[in-house]
């Protein structure tokens, strides 16, 4: 997933749920089908709900990556 | 002044008050759904015939306390004009409790329309022992305390796990809470014995590489609070079919009406015949 360009980024460690949802979103929103967001969501709780939230939406996770006590996601828009 | 049978209105769900001739009046709320043109009814009952307060049970229900034996038929007349009617007390079948498994996010069943649909079967079923309390909760979150119930039902599924288009990304592993999935590199393994059927590997997996196959329910008997609180203990690990469900709690009405002991509790039957002997009878 190293390869793959995020076209926009969110750093939302320390952001609660559901606030790290909503942003997420929110800025997906802003984007353009077919660009990559790139987060930073923590482990626990957060990376429980935004996933699956961002699943629920329709948007495609196309890459995980662990880095330390929280995970990079990458979201391909829908 | 009419003369009254207690044993009779407890049946009907009016519950004797310390106050002289006053009753607590419990409404049948299966799954604590009101709709809100029922809500309009209550508040003029409660003002007519009660002294303007209602009381929310434990078990999800409304009881309008302080009305007089005198208007208890007047009360159920109202009552009947907006679809609601009185619950139970006594050795009998209660209002079945139920959470908001269809709508909740964390939900694996309709336990709202499976609460509904058990209460509307087997509601009031009396002839029992003891009273017998129903509990339907859509997930292993299980908010409804289907453990604290003498027939507790928790929504929960089967999945498939395929492996060709998992990436390994771990999630599931992260989100698992009885740690049944580890991933190492490009290697998952997968601990059926522990898995609990919570579906948050599936809820999560961005790949589909983890599919829900069906969903169904656990059963758990002989929970209770009181005096002696117990929680229920798990028979059966997935019931696949609503209908199979009703048949169990069939059976397992039938079971307790033939072997618990007047006054019993369905757990103090279990404890006494043993649970095993209470499996067998029931397959």
């Amino acid at each position: 997933m190293n390869e793959i360009k995020a076209d926009e980024k969110l750093d939302l460690r320390g952001v609660v749920c559901p606030i790290n949802f909503v942003k997420t979103k929110l800025k997906l929103e802003e984007m353009n089908k077919g660009q990559i967001l790139e987060v930073l969501i923590d482990e626990g709780e957060p990376i429980k709900n935004v996933p699956r939230s961002v699943k629920e939406e329709g948007h495609e996770i196309i890459g995980v990556k662990r880095i330390e006590g929280a995970f990079r996601l990458l979201i391909r828009k829908v | 002044m009419a003369e009254y049978n207690i044993k009779e209105l407890k049946a009907g769900g009016f519950m004797k008050q310390k106050e002289k001739d006053l009753f607590s009046v419990r409404l049948r709320c299966a799954g604590g759904y009101v709709r809100s043109d029922q809500l309009p009814k209550l508040a003029e009952i409660a003002n007519k015939y009660g002294r303007g307060h209602m009381h929310l049970t434990t078990r999800q229900g409304i009881e309008i306390p302080y009305v007089h034996f005198n208007d208890f038929d007047k009360v159920k007349k109202e009552l009947s004009k907006v679809g609601l009617e009185v619950g139970a007390c006594g050795p009998r079948v209660r209002t079945v409790t139920a959470c908001q498994g269809g709508i909740c996010s964390h939900g694996l069943i309709d336990a709202q329309a499976i609460g509904k649909k058990v209460d509307k079967k087997f509601f009031g079923r009396g002839g029992l022992p003891q009273k017998f309390k129903i509990g339907i909760t859509g997930c292993p979150n299980a908010c409804v305390k289907p453990l604290e119930n003498d027939f507790g039902v928790m929504g929960k599924i089967e999945k498939n796990f395929n492996e060709e288009l998992c990436n390994y990304c771990g999630l599931c592993a992260e989100v698992c809470p009885v740690k049944a999935i580890t991933v190492n590199g490009e290697k998952l393994l997968y601990e059926e014995a522990k898995c609990i059927g919570c579906a948050e590997c599936v809820l999560v997996c961005p790949t589909g590489a983890w599919e829900k196959k069906q969903d169904g329910y656990a059963v758990y008997v002989g929970g209770k609070m009181g005096k002696f609180p117990a929680l229920g203990q798990k028979v059966f690990d997935f019931v696949p079919s609503e209908d199979k469900l009703f048949e169990t709690v069939e059976k397992t009405l039938e079971f307790y009406r033939k072997e618990g002991k007047k006054g019993e509790r369905f757990r103090e039957t279990l404890d006494r015949v043993g649970i095993d002997y209470f499996k067998e009878k029931i397959k």
